[in-house]
């Protein structure tokens, strides 16, 4: 008996093996690209000077934190909904990443904050403030999925966990309007944009670099959660 | 090169933001493959002690 007696999982894996080398292939060569056209072939910034190079790994952390968020609460509805038996398992795996990238929007941010606003962190602005908290409730969620034992159960509570930290994103989102403290408005928004092309295109390219980083990772670790409830049900079989 | 090393005089800043970018990634991606060539490994050992076992049965 193979792992054919989860049809489901059967297919997402077959699917997801063939195309794990090709997006961890994109994703090295968009990094590469982005990373050697942000830190080589942009100019500094007439305001803000060289500081401006934290923006290609400041930006693309916190869009891919809130991104993540997204999808871990859609696949999470999903899962409560229609019970997919792959859903929670793609909520699951998202967490991690989600948090890490939110760690990584704070940490940078912070150190861009430093020199620009003359503070590395401010408890009063709200956008500052809000992404700490979404970085809570990640920790939150994966603590969740840990401290209850029986699959069903955690996924159930880790779902609706997230489904009520969502009220974080659009806080997060609109902070900056809302609040006009520290952090800058959006400079990216669907009517275009107001950074330069030259620091704009390079941009670009780093997000869809972490996208797919995002893409090739949530994969692996989807696979790695289904070979850990087999190896689980195996285990159960055998003990019977 | 000593130039664009020291990023205007924002070098303090900038490279720490890179550096903890890249062992955060870094960090992400070995924890994830490791944690997926584990979890390969014991799938792949109790499904071949269960078709021995169930061969043995037969």
């Amino acid at each position: 008996m193979r792992i054919t007696v989860l049809a489901n999982p059967k297919r997402f894996l077959d699917l997801s093996r063939a195309l794990i080398p090709w997006i961890a292939a994109l994703a090295f060569l968009l990094l590469a690209v982005g990373i050697y056209w942000a830190l080589f072939q942009t100019p500094p910034d007439y305001q803000q000077g060289q500081t401006v190079k934290i923006m290609f790994v400041h930006v693309p952390a916190a869009y891919m934190g809130l991104m993540i968020y997204g999808v871990m609460a859609g696949s999470s509805l999903v899962g409560l909904v229609f019970r997919h038996p792959l859903a929670d398992v793609a909520a699951k795996s998202a967490a991690p990443l989600g948090a890490a990238f939110t760690a990584l929007a704070l940490l940078t941010g912070s150190l861009w904050g430093r020199p620009m606003w003359g503070t590395y962190w401010q408890w009063g602005d709200a956008r500052l403030v809000s992404e700490l908290i979404l970085f809570f409730i990640y920790m939150g969620y994966i603590a969740l999925w840990n401290a209850i034992d029986e699959p069903q159960r955690a996924a159930k509570a880790a779902a609706i966990l997230s489904l009520v930290g969502a009220a974080d994103l659009p806080i997060i989102h609109f902070s900056v309007e809302w609040w006009n403290t520290l952090h800058q408005g959006p400079s990216i928004g669907l009517t275009g944009s107001t950074i330069d092309p030259a620091f704009l295109w390079p941009l670009f390219v780093m997000m869809a670099g972490y996208t797919m980083l995002f893409a090739w990772l949530w994969l692996i670790r989807m696979q790695t959660e289904i070979f850990e409830r087999r190896a689980r049900a195996l285990m159960l079989a055998k003990g019977a | 090169m000593a130039n664009f090393f020291a990023m205007g005089g924002y070098a303090a800043f900038v490279w720490p933001a890179y550096t903890a970018t890249l062992l955060v990634l870094v960090t992400t991606i070995v924890l994830s493959l490791a944690a997926h060539a584990r979890a390969r490994k014991a799938v792949r050992q109790l499904e071949a002690e269960e078709e021995q076992s169930g061969a043995a049965k037969t």
